[in-house]
This record gives C-alpha cells, structure tokens and sequence, in this order.
C-alpha cells in the first residue's frame, strides 16, 4: 500500500491520509482495514447502518467488513455529491437489505424501523405499531404485491423522494 | 461448446465433478483439433506471406508484453498479467485440468482470432468479440445480485475473461497496423455495425457513471471502451483528440467547484447538524450571489459613471450641503444617521443629476438609471420564479402522499449526521414522526374535548390578532411621532427620539415571534401545522409592520410635497429679491454667482424614502448581530461556566443552549430582501449594503452555529419547505415592488434632485429617449404597438395561454394517473398468471410423485428421469 501512495492523484491524498490514520503503526503493511476501526470514523459513529455500510462496500472474502482503500473510496463516491440517484439508490437498497436476499422483506423492514428509532427501549415501537407500519409500507410500495420490496419497486419509491439525494450523503 | 460459455463452478453438484472433468478434457481436446486444422487449411491456402507475418506477431506481442510488463503502471495488472502468461505457458505444456476450460476457452477464442485476422475477416470478428463482451457486460449490469451471490471467484473470472478480450484486441490492433493490409474496403453492413458497436460503446461510457459497480470495474470497462471507441472511430474517420477536451472539461469543472464559495463552512456545518440547517447556509448563500449581481449592476451602471463623469461635488445645490448643515456634516452622529456628507453623494437618488447625457461617452444617466431600477426588479423575478420551476421539477411531479410511510422509511435518516446529540434527536423526532402517521392512519385519535380546543385556537387566533394590530398602530404612531420631530428638529431630541422607528420595528420582530410561539401552545395542533401557523403569523406581522411603515412614509411624502409647493413659490420671490436687490432692473448685467450651498432647496422626498430603508436596514442587521451575540453566545458562556456553581442543571434544564431556528432565520432573510427591493430605487447603495450584511452574517452565524447552538430538537425536512420559502420570496417580491412601482408612476419627482427632476413623471426618460435617440419611425410604432387597442388583445392572448397550458398539464397529470392505474392492474395480473403457472406447475410435480410412488416397480425408470432431471439442472446451470 505505501509504494501506491506516490502515485494518487492531489486530490486522493486527504482520502488516503484519512484511511491510513485508521491503520495503526504495526498493521500498516496490512492492505485492509477491520470494520471495528472503520466504526470509528466521527463521519460514522453516530449512523445506526454503519456496520451495514461496511458489508455492503467490504470485498473481503471472510465476510467481515473489513475495508480496502479501494473499498473505501467505492463507500465515498457512492455518498459523495456527484453520485447519481441511480448508484445511491441502489447502494441504498443493499444498506436496507439486512439478509443480502436481494429483496425487503417484512423482517429487513422491522430491523430497518427498529434502526431508525434507535436503540433505546423506550423509544421502540409496539409490535402493533410496528405491523402496522410494515404493512402500510408494503401496501404503498410494493407494485407487484409479492410481499417484499424489490430493487425497482425501491427505486421507484426513492426517485420520487425530493430529498434522498441530499441527505444520502457522507462528508470526510 | 455450448455449454462452456457461462461456466459457473459453484453450480455444479459435487459429486458429478469427476464425470464433468473427463467430459471437459475430452471436448477441449476435440476443440482444440478442430481449430487446429482449420488454421492448417488456412495456412495451406497462402503459406509463405501468412508465415512471415505470423512470426511478426509473435515478435511483436512477446515485445509488447514485456514493455508492458516494466511499465506496470497499474495496481492490480501485473499480478494478472503474469497469472495469464503462466496460464499461457500451462497451455502449451497440455492442457485439461478441471479448470482449465475457461482458460482453454480463452486461447482458443485468442487462436481463433488470430486466424481470422490472417485471413481478414477482422472486421467480423471483432463483431464476434464484442458481442461476447457485451454479453458478458449486460449480464453483469442484468443480475449484479446473483453475481454477488456466487462470491469473488465469478468475478475474478469474469475480469480475466475480460483482460483477454482486451489483449486479443490488442493483438488485432497490432496485426492491423503491421499488416498495412488493413481492409481499405468494409461493406457497407459491416460499416453499419461497426458504428453501432462504437455507438453502443459511447453509450456505455455515458452511463457508465450511473452504474453501481465498483470503481476498478468501472475503470477496466472505461479504458476498454475508450480503447475501442478510439481505435474503431479512426477507422470510420471521425473524432479524434478526445483526451484533451476531456482533461480541459474535468480542469474547469474541478474549477468551477473550487469557486463556490463557502462550500467547506458550509459542509462542516451540514455534517455536524444534518441538511436542514445547512439549507439556510446554502439558501443565505444563493441570496448573496444575487445581491453580488443587483449590486453589480446599480454599482456599475449608476453609482460610477455618476461619479466618475457627473459634476463634481459642490457645483450645484443638490450636491453641495446645504450652508445650515455644513457645521457638523461630517460629525459621526450624523453620518451614521446617513445625514450630511452621505446624504449628499451617489449613495442616494438625490444627488444624481439631470443632465441628459454625461461625460465623453455621452453616458445617458437618467435612462440608465430608470433602466436599472427596472431591471434589478425584473432579474430577480426571473431568478425567484426560475429557482421555483427547477425545485418544481425536483420534486417529481405530484403524488406527495402516495409514498407517505416509505419515505418516512427509506429516507428519513440524514447520513450527514455525525453528531450524536444530533443523533439522539433524529431518532427522536423519527420515532414521533412514525407513531403520528400511524395514529393519524388509524384515525383514531379522538379529540375528547372539542369544544375546548375549539375555543382555545379561537382565543389564540384572538391574541395574535390583538398582537398584530398592536403592532402596527405602535409603529403607525411612532412614525408619526418621528415626524413631529423631524418638523421640529432632530438636534433638540435624545438618541432614542430619533431612532425610535427603527428600533421599535426591529423590537417587534424580535419579541412578537417568541410571543407567538407561546400563543401557538395554547392551540394543540400537529407540530407541522403549527410550524405553518407560526411562520404565517411572523409573515403576517412583517408585512403588516412594513406597510404600516409604507404608508406612514406615503404620509410624510405628501408633506415634503406641500413643503415643495410652498418652497417653489419662495424660490421665485427669492430669486426676484436677489436681482432686484442688487441691481434693480439691469438686465445686461452678468448673472449673480451665489454659492451653491446658500441657494433654497425643495425637501426631496426621494433621497427621505432612501434614508428611511437604509436606517432600517442598518439597525434591523444590528439588532441581528446583537440578539446573535447576546442570545446565542452569551446565554452559552453563561450556560457553560454558571453551570459549575448553580442549584439545578442549566445545560439540560431551563436556559441550556440555544438551537438553531432554521424557519425564523429564513423568514427574517427573505424580509431583509424584501426592503432591499423596496428601498433600492432610492438609495443605490442598498445592494451594496445587503452584499456587507449577508457576508459578515454568514461567518458570524456559521461561527455560531458552530461554537454555542445545539441541533433542533425537531429536526426538518430540507427540501420539503425549500419552495415554500421560495414562494415567500416571491410573494415579498411582488409585494415590495409594488409601493415603489406606485411612487414610481403616480408621485411627480421633486423639482430639484435627482435624475429626473423637471419631468412631470418618473417614466417620461422612456419616451425623451425615444424621441431624440431614436429614428422617428420607431418611436412611432412605439407609440401604436403600446395604445391600449393592441395592449388589451395581447394580455388577453396572454390569459389564454395561461389557461391553455394549465389545462394541457392538468390533463397530462390525468393521463399520469391513469397509466398508474394501468401497470398496477398488469402487474396484479401477471402476478396472478405466475401463480397459476405455479399452481399448476406444483400439481404436475405431485401427481407424477403420486404415479411413481405408486409403481415401485418402476425404480430404473425412475433412476433415469431423476438423471434426466439433474442434467437438465447442469443444462440449465451451463447456459
């Protein structure tokens, strides 16, 4: 990794410089970096999807999280400003994905409420609320009314949304 | 070799590995004969040119490969590049080996081309090639989710695959340029593919950024394009020098995003408190940029021209101070109040002069002033209303409630939070916000008292109402009351006295609110609503508070107009007891040299109006700076370090930090531009000013956003109010045009300020310039096309093509629907047909399971379909 830092472009250097102060000085010859470090980030502590992001963009064989540089920089083009609605959707849709099936099903959306409502008991829903809440999304969502949400039906709903673009987004 | 095309290991059954081996050798080694002899037959055909050139090849690709091999400019190449020479060398040794075959797969599509070259057919083989290419691109781009599945080996493979492609095409383009055979003549079909590839290719680099891959794929399949897209349209003999208009592009586009200003403020901010309160920075910003162009042009087009080419200063009375004001024109007092020296200067309309045409550029002042009047007003209806169409279009069209639940699902969380207080909240209000949709789907929430809570938001209507009109007669009547003084005199009165106007108007917009957000508990209503009710309620105050201070300025016009009158008849006389004074009835005499500053002048309304905005300008933005200053910092530092030494907890219970109110800011921005437009007419230094303000704002308020605010606890929406705010503007536009518009037409300027002084009316520099700039026939076909018979028919043609074109949308929007309406229907159907196609299919499974239980004598019969069965699923898995 340190012989590729020569050639990064200017503007790669502060990514690259940010990446490797997650590397400590003895796993520097290591080229990927334990999802617990990448945790760290300020920019990620406080998202609930954190370790889903790092699944979703890790490459690592042992399906740890564990995140190359390459990795790394695939997570911040998708949430930079210039991605289109198309890539942030679709990385969005694997966020949400909780079992990698390929589709939303009642389940991915319970932990995706549960999530968005934090972690705290009393902020929870009720298991009525909660029902509720998942079949109404699946009644305004899901065109085919298979049960689950697929990638197009997603992207259906989120293109719609005038404000994903804007708050799917991760500033370094 | 059918099979071999898609050849995918992880979905093979285990045990059938060894039958798959000696079947694979078996058919690679046959493949491979085939190809064999067909490249002997060829070599047959032309032995000796084909020979000599076959060994050129080899030369050249085994130099290429080496160069390329030093070079080693990429990460990942070499790795690669020397796995497939091994993979080369294993080739000719022997091949077989299990997985060998898609290697084998790969010499031999390589072998393939390079007799075909040789007998060139190149064109059509590279059609062959691409097609595979594109296959095998589609297929990724078409089932990304099973590729992902199947893991990284598929991938890998699939990268190699492609990395060949790659090298055989190059060997082709070496073969293409050593052989200077090349195909001079390509039929015409062929040419008609050959730009379809490279048409599909272009598409592909376009797009490419759209797709979900990961970025080294997305590298490989760029430079593969690119290499193809170059090497094929200098074949066809067009484009060329792409790569440098691309670097200039990216240049000037890194350029450009280097240029906007604010943007790592900005973005701290957002990824400290979310997108919403970033949203009043980008907004604040947006404001300055089009304060930076009206300031532009009232600064170039009016302000240095007159003082630049105008007569100079102190050569008539309305540039000189009048000799009553001269002692003490230049005290600070007085120049903070905008009176002496800065009254008289280009800051305000008074100062400008008549004169048709000045300096050596014959610059026309009065038109140019009138023009930039109406063009600032006429710019910025253009840039609120085009922002408006543009977030219009961002929304998507109509159906808000439809996606209701799953936005609040999908898209709630704001990924720029990295603030966990800011966290905290957003789940918060997310939790709240779901349970109210909830409670508000279910519609069950009864209201156990209606009848109070009917009362209580009449009563608090009542109070607001109260509120507002006490607003306005206060600053009716301190208005008036500063009138009295200025007849008086402003040298006998405190500093209070003279500033009362402006600071009870900014008093007011400071307290009402809060006074309002007290009433609004009263009212119980859904926190939306209630911020709509609330921002209605200020905006309401602030207009009612600005036009109570319009029309007692309407008031005082009309008095510094009667003052005009009576002034004009003194001026006669005076002049008269001038002459005559001194030399009786000599009218050969020279004319008598008074001193500008001694000669009576009319009061000038134009240049109070002017006064007037800029005073309340300045003290709206101190207020700002100060309730910024005491609310927010010092209330923090108190916070903060009483916090060690107090009874209770400060920083959680009552004062704790101040947050930042996003609505409150906006409404009191689009108000400050409110008074700009209205005021800037009359005093040109007005932009100036707003660009001073809206800069030290924007780093006070970040420094403050930054240092002493928590984030709201009720974290909103960003764009979901973005147009509402923009319509306000709209709405503050129309209504601040519309008092200067009226002075503008109806008021006759004073008869000795300004540029134009002497006309009966403001707009009459249209028409002098019309007449003496113009050829008469312009001015006359002027003159018919804006005579009411041709104006009336054109608004009319107007109003209908409003009508005509709201009607086409509406119609469109039915059309919308109803193609909704239609897939939804399809999609139930199908979905239906699926699942009677499944039905149907589970029924056949069960009676044929039900007929072979039944016979168990059948079991070989049985054997033998359960083979049928598992080849057919090795089929299926192949292709």
């Amino acid at each position: 990794m340190g012989t590729t830092a020569s050639q990064l472009g200017k503007d790669l250097l502060s990514e690259y410089q940010r990446f490797s102060e997650l590397l400590s000085k003895e796993d520097r010859n290591l080229t990927s970096v334990p999802m617990e470090k990448v945790l760290s980030l300020p920019e990620l502590k406080s998202n609930p999807f954190r370790k889903r992001i790092c699944h979703v963009f890790s490459t690592s064989d042992m399906k740890d999280g564990s995140l190359t540089f390459e990795d790394f920089l695939d997570l911040l083009s998708a949430f930079s400003d210039s991605a289109t609605l198309e890539i942030k959707s679709h990385y969005a849709f694997r966020i949400f994905d909780f079992d990698d099936d390929g589709t939303l099903d009642g389940g991915d959306l319970e932990k995706l409420v549960n999530c968005l409502t934090g972690e705290t008991e009393d902020s929870r829903l009720t298991p009525e609320e909660m029902r509720q809440l998942i079949s109404n999304i699946l009644e305004e969502s899901d065109i085919d009314k298979d049960g689950t949400v697929n990638l197009s039906e997603f992207q259906h709903v989120i293109s719609r949304s005038p404000d994903f673009v804007s708050s799917f987004k991760i500033v370094l | 070799m059918y099979f071999q095309r898609n050849f995918r290991w992880q979905e093979i059954p285990l045990h059938l590995y060894p039958v798959l081996y000696f079947f694979f050798v078996f058919t690679a080694d046959e493949e491979d004969t085939v190809i064999d002899s067909d490249g002997r037959q060829e070599r047959a055909k032309d032995k000796e040119r084909k020979k000599e050139r076959d060994r050129k090849r080899r030369r050249n690709v085994a130099r290429r490969a080496s160069s390329a091999r030093k070079e080693g400019k990429e990460l990942e190449d070499r790795p690669e590049r020397e796995e497939r020479r091994g993979r080369k060398k294993r080739d000719k040794e022997g091949k077989g080996k299990g997985k060998g075959g898609e290697d084998e797969r790969q010499e031999e599509v390589k072998n393939d081309t390079v007799a075909k070259i040789q007998k060139n057919f190149s064109n059509e083989n590279t059609r062959k090639l691409e097609q595979k290419e594109m296959e095998v691109v589609g297929e990724e781009d078409g089932d990304t989710e099973g590729k992902r599945k199947n893991g990284r080996s598929k991938k890998d493979e699939k990268k190699e695959d492609k990395e060949k492609h790659e090298s055989s095409e190059e060997e082709e383009d070496e073969e293409e340029k050593e052989g200077e055979e090349k195909p001079d003549v390509l039929s015409p079909e062929e040419l008609e593919k050959l730009k379809e590839e490279v048409d599909e290719r272009k598409k592909l680099i376009s797009t490419l950024r759209g797709k979900p891959w990961p970025m080294r794929k997305k590298l490989l399949t760029l430079r593969e394009s690119h290499e193809f897209v170059e090497k094929y349209e200098g074949a066809l003999g067009k484009g060329k020098s792409r790569k440098l208009t691309v670097i200039c592009y990216r240049d000037f586009e890194n350029f450009k995003t280097a240029c906007v200003p604010w943007e790592m403020k900005i973005k701290e901010i957002e990824s400290h408190f979310g997108s919403s309160v970033a949203s009043y920075f980008i907004f604040l910003r947006w404001m300055y940029g089009i304060n930076m162009i009206l300031f532009g042009l009232t600064f170039g087009l009016v302000m240095v021209p007159e003082a630049l080419m105008g007569r100079p200063y102190g050569s008539m009375p309305r540039k000189t101070v009048p000799r009553a004001d001269e002692a003490n024109a230049m005290d600070f007092a007085v120049l903070w109040d905008f009176g002496g020296y800065a009254q008289y200067s280009v800051l305000f309309y008074g100062y400008y002069n008549s004169q048709r045409a000045i300096g050596w550029l014959k610059f026309r002042m009065p038109l140019s002033y009138f023009l930039v009047g109406v063009g600032t007003v006429a710019y910025s209806y253009m840039v609120v209303i085009r922002t408006m169409a543009r977030n219009a279009n961002e929304d998507g069209g109509g159906d808000n409630n439809s996606f209701n639940f799953s936005w609040k699902m999908f898209t709630s969380w704001d990924y720029l939070i990295g603030n966990p207080e800011t966290a905290d909240n957003k789940f918060a209000s997310i939790t709240t916000s779901f349970k109210e949709a909830i409670l508000e789907e279910q519609e069950s929430r009864k209201d156990d008292n209606i009848h109070l809570t009917r009362f209580l938001r009449v009563l608090a209507n009542f109070l607001v109402l109260c509120c507002l009109a006490g607003s306005g007669y206060l600053i009716y009547f301190v208005v008036r009351r500063s009138q009295k003084f200025a007849l008086e005199g402003l040298e006998s009165h405190s500093w209070w006295e003279r500033n009362e106007v402006n600071m009870v108007m900014s008093l007011l917009g400071m307290f009402c609110p809060m006074l309002f957000d007290v009433i609004s508990a009263l009212e119980n209503y859904h926190p939306r609503i209630a911020l709509q009710w609330q921002l209605g309620r200020i905006f309401a105050l602030f207009l009612g508070n600005l036009y109570t201070f319009i029309i007692a300025l309407m008031d005082e016009i009309n008095l510094k107009r009667e003052e005009e009158e009576v002034l004009k008849l003194n001026m006669t006389i005076w002049e008269a007891s001038l002459y005559n004074g001194t030399l009786g009835a000599n009218s050969t005499a020279p004319p008598i040299t008074v001193h500008p500053a001694d000669i009576p002048r009319g009061p000038c309304w134009e240049t109070m109006v002017g006064q007037e905005f800029v005073r309340l300008i300045v003290s709206d933005t101190m207020t700002t700076y100060i309730t910024l200053l005491i609310g927010d910092f010092l209330r923090a530092v108190l916070v903060r370090f009483l916090n060690y030494c107090w009874c209770w907890d400060l920083e959680a219970g009552f004062p704790s930090y101040s947050e930042f109110d996003v609505s409150g800011n906006v409404l009191g921005l689009i108000f400050n531009q409110g008074m700009i437009w209205m005021g800037a007419f009359y005093a040109p230094c007005l932009p100036a000013l707003n660009v001073l303000r809206l800069h030290v704002s924007m780093y006070l308020q970040c420094w403050a956003v930054m240092c002493c605010n928590v984030p709201q606890e009720r974290v909103f929406k960003a764009s979901g109010s973005n147009n509402f705010y923009m319509a306000m503007l709209l709405v503050i536009l129309f209504l601040s045009t519309l008092p200067a518009i009226y002075t503008i037409v109806t008021i006759p300027p004073s008869f000795d300020c300004g540029p134009f002084s002497g006309k009966s009316r403001m707009f009459d520099v249209i028409q002098e310039t019309l007449e003496s700039d113009f050829p008469a026939w312009f001015g006359k076909v002027f003159s018919y096309a804006s005579n009411p018979g041709l104006v009336l028919p054109f608004l009319l043609l107007m109003v209908l093509a409003i009508y005509y074109l709201q009607s086409t949308s509406k119609s469109y929007k039915q059309a919308n629907l109803e193609l909704k309406k239609k897939l939804q229907t399809q999609n139930e159907e199908n979905k239906k047909k699926t699942k009677m196609a499944a039905q149907k299919a589970a029924m056949d499974l069960e009676e044929a399971q039900n007929a072979r239980s039944e016979s168990p004598r059948q079991q070989r019969n049985n054997n033998a379909s359960q083979q049928s069965y598992r080849g057919e699923k090795n089929t299926v898995a192949f292709i």
